[in-house]
């Protein structure tokens, strides 16, 4: 096997679910093309129901896939399914451990599932729980830890057999800021390290930290893929937030008519720029009729309005 | 890093069962003791002792085989229907199925634990019958394996329930309705011998009356039916149970979407 084998590959990738349980008869994938090259830390984004927990659902073997291929670390998983997902650990959605274990057998029992002797397997669940601040929890029933450490608890379970490749999907969903950031900084270093990653997220800020590379998924298909800066070129405007120094007068607010800006507040106004506009002129004009702007910022995760864009252009 | 998990996954399974089945010790082990022991009391002492002899043997030694293999069955069958279901209930059989151990390594995981859980049951249940009678053991070996094959086939027959069960009550149904009645009309109290011609043919069809005469010849050496076809039906069905089970695991039955 050489390094430029895919950590993941997929091709013409279907799901038509059965026509019973919740989801019957809806076709969630509709042929997703992607190659993820190891090492990568790839980001997957879509709305609600975009096929994205599908896909990795498809990739862990918890989903059985309608048509395509898939590979894993050059692997397909129709032909060696077993070998294939040796080299996957799963972070799922919903918390699927049993409550009433222990921590530490959670952990143990994982690794024991993928062929870690029990004495490794000690060692190297000491190693993930300590760096995920579980240890001191160890003896503890999982049912008595908080959601954040539970959450930390999957990603535990999930790298105790040290896998080439992580699938995380929704991993810091319902988790405090100050424990997401700590999860950024963890997950930062496992790729480093050498561990491909592979993100479903609806905080698309935490895609554009982390992620080298995004696709983003809508109704089953991939509208858009590439790497994060690409992405943000396909971006036709910029909105600034400004706050003012003073309160923005009618007079004023008149004398801006040639500028896209819509006044928020007495001393907020966000302004829109299009392609071919630069700040400069925007404050050059705004300094003249007397408004003094004492600080300037983006109006929220540009990643955020490329991902608003697209989706809004795949509904039409 | 890849490694082969067959037998670490396997031996991992089988010691969480085990450790399961020791800790509830009150909720696996206790009740057959104490409903076993009633059997004894009512069926063998008080009503036992006015009932004529059977096949040369006094009534409570003639139904101690039978009672055992009632609880073997009921302990092997509720052990993969209760542990498969509650791990597909809680999705921790997801733990299971995102791992690289092969379908039938994972069935014979949850098998094995049935098979502990009737192997200990049995043990508990000879114990409280030497408290009522002395045993006789005829052939270990027909003993043994009528008692491994029962169980090995309840616990298959309980991880298919637990494939197709929806919800808690579709785990109840079958042990309830379909278990029990046939473990009853299946020789366990009676000789199917002392049954009219109609009735002793329709008991032919039911395949615990040979689980039942299979572990009595190991104690008694009498049966109703030949050991050939016993071993016959019951290594049958086990095949046929390991087969379906195979197959709804490799596609993903019940458990993947």
């Amino acid at each position: 096997m050489t390094d430029s084998i895919a950590a993941i590959k997929v091709e013409g990738l279907r799901k038509v679910y059965a026509k019973d349980g919740k989801k019957a008869g809806t076709e969630a994938l509709k042929g997703v093309s992607l190659s993820i090259p190891k090492g990568e830390f790839f980001g997957l984004l879509g709305p609600n129901g975009a096929g994205k927990s599908t896909l990795i659902g498809i990739l862990s073997g918890l989903v059985t896939k309608s048509e395509g291929m898939a590979e894993i670390a050059g692997l397909s998983i129709d032909a060696y399914p077993d070998q294939a997902k040796a080299h996957i650990g799963l972070v799922p959605q919903e918390f699927n451990f049993n409550i009433f274990e222990k921590v530490i057998d959670i952990v143990l029992d994982q690794a024991g599932y993928y062929g870690m002797p029990r004495k490794e397997a000690l060692l190297r669940a000491e190693v993930v729980l300590k760096d995920l601040g579980l240890w001191e929890k160890k003896d503890a029933k999982a049912q008595a830890l908080s959601g954040g450490m539970k959450r930390r608890l999957m990603i535990a379970r999930a790298l105790v057999h040290e896998p080439e490749i992580l699938l995380l999907d929704e991993p810091t969903a319902g988790v405090d800021v100050e424990l997401r950031r700590g999860m950024w900084d963890f997950l930062r270093k496992l790729n480093e390290s050498g561990t491909t990653i592979v993100l479903t997220t609806h905080y698309l800020e935490e895609a554009e930290l982390l992620c080298s590379r995004i696709a983003i998924i809508n109704g089953g298909e991939i509208i858009e893929q590439g790497s994060v800066k690409e992405l943000l070129t396909k971006l036709n405007f910029v909105t600034l937030i400004m706050d003012t120094a003073e309160t923005i007068t009618p007079a004023q607010v008149a004398l801006m008519r040639d500028l896209a800006v819509k006044i928020v507040d007495d001393t907020t106004l966000e302004l829109t720029l299009k392609p071919g506009e630069t700040v400069n002129d925007s404050i050059r004009l705004m300094t003249k009729i007397g408004i003094q702007i004492a600080n300037i910022r983006n109006s929220g995760s540009r990643l955020e309005e490329v991902f608003v864009n697209l989706i809004d252009k795949d509904k039409k | 890093m890849a490694r082969t998990p067959i037998l670490t996954g396997y031996f991992t399974m089988v010691r969480k069962d085990f450790v399961r089945i020791i800790r509830i010790w009150s909720q696996t082990l206790l009740p057959p003791a104490v409903t076993t022991g009633l059997y004894f009391a009512i069926f063998g002492t008080f009503i036992g002792s006015q009932v004529a002899a059977v096949k040369g043997f006094s009534y409570i030694q003639f139904i101690v085989p039978g009672i055992i293999m009632m609880s073997v069955i009921t302990s092997a069958y509720m052990n993969t229907v209760s542990t498969f279901y509650f791990a597909k209930w809680q999705r921790t059989i997801d733990e299971l199925l995102v791992s690289p151990m092969p379908s039938w390594t994972v069935i014979a995981g949850f098998v094995t634990g049935g098979l502990m859980r009737a192997g200990l049951t049995a043990i508990v249940v000879v114990l409280v019958a030497l408290f009522f009678t002395h045993l006789t053991f005829f052939s270990m070996g027909i003993l043994l394996g009528a008692v491994f094959l029962t169980a090995l086939l309840m616990s298959l027959l309980g991880l298919i329930n637990a494939i197709f069960a929806k919800s808690f009550d579709a785990i109840s149904i079958v042990p309830t309705f379909v278990l029990t009645p046939l473990t009853y009309l299946g020789g366990v109290f009676y000789s199917v011998d002392q049954l009219p011609e109609f009735f002793r043919t329709i008991s032919m069809a039911n395949p615990i009356l040979y689980m039942v005469n299979a572990f009595r010849y190991g104690f008694l050496g009498v049966s109703d039916v030949p050991m050939s076809i016993a071993f016959a039906v019951m290594g049958g069905l086990t095949a046929v149970a390991f087969g379906v089970t195979l197959f709804l695991f490799r596609n993903g039955a019940g458990l993947k979407n």
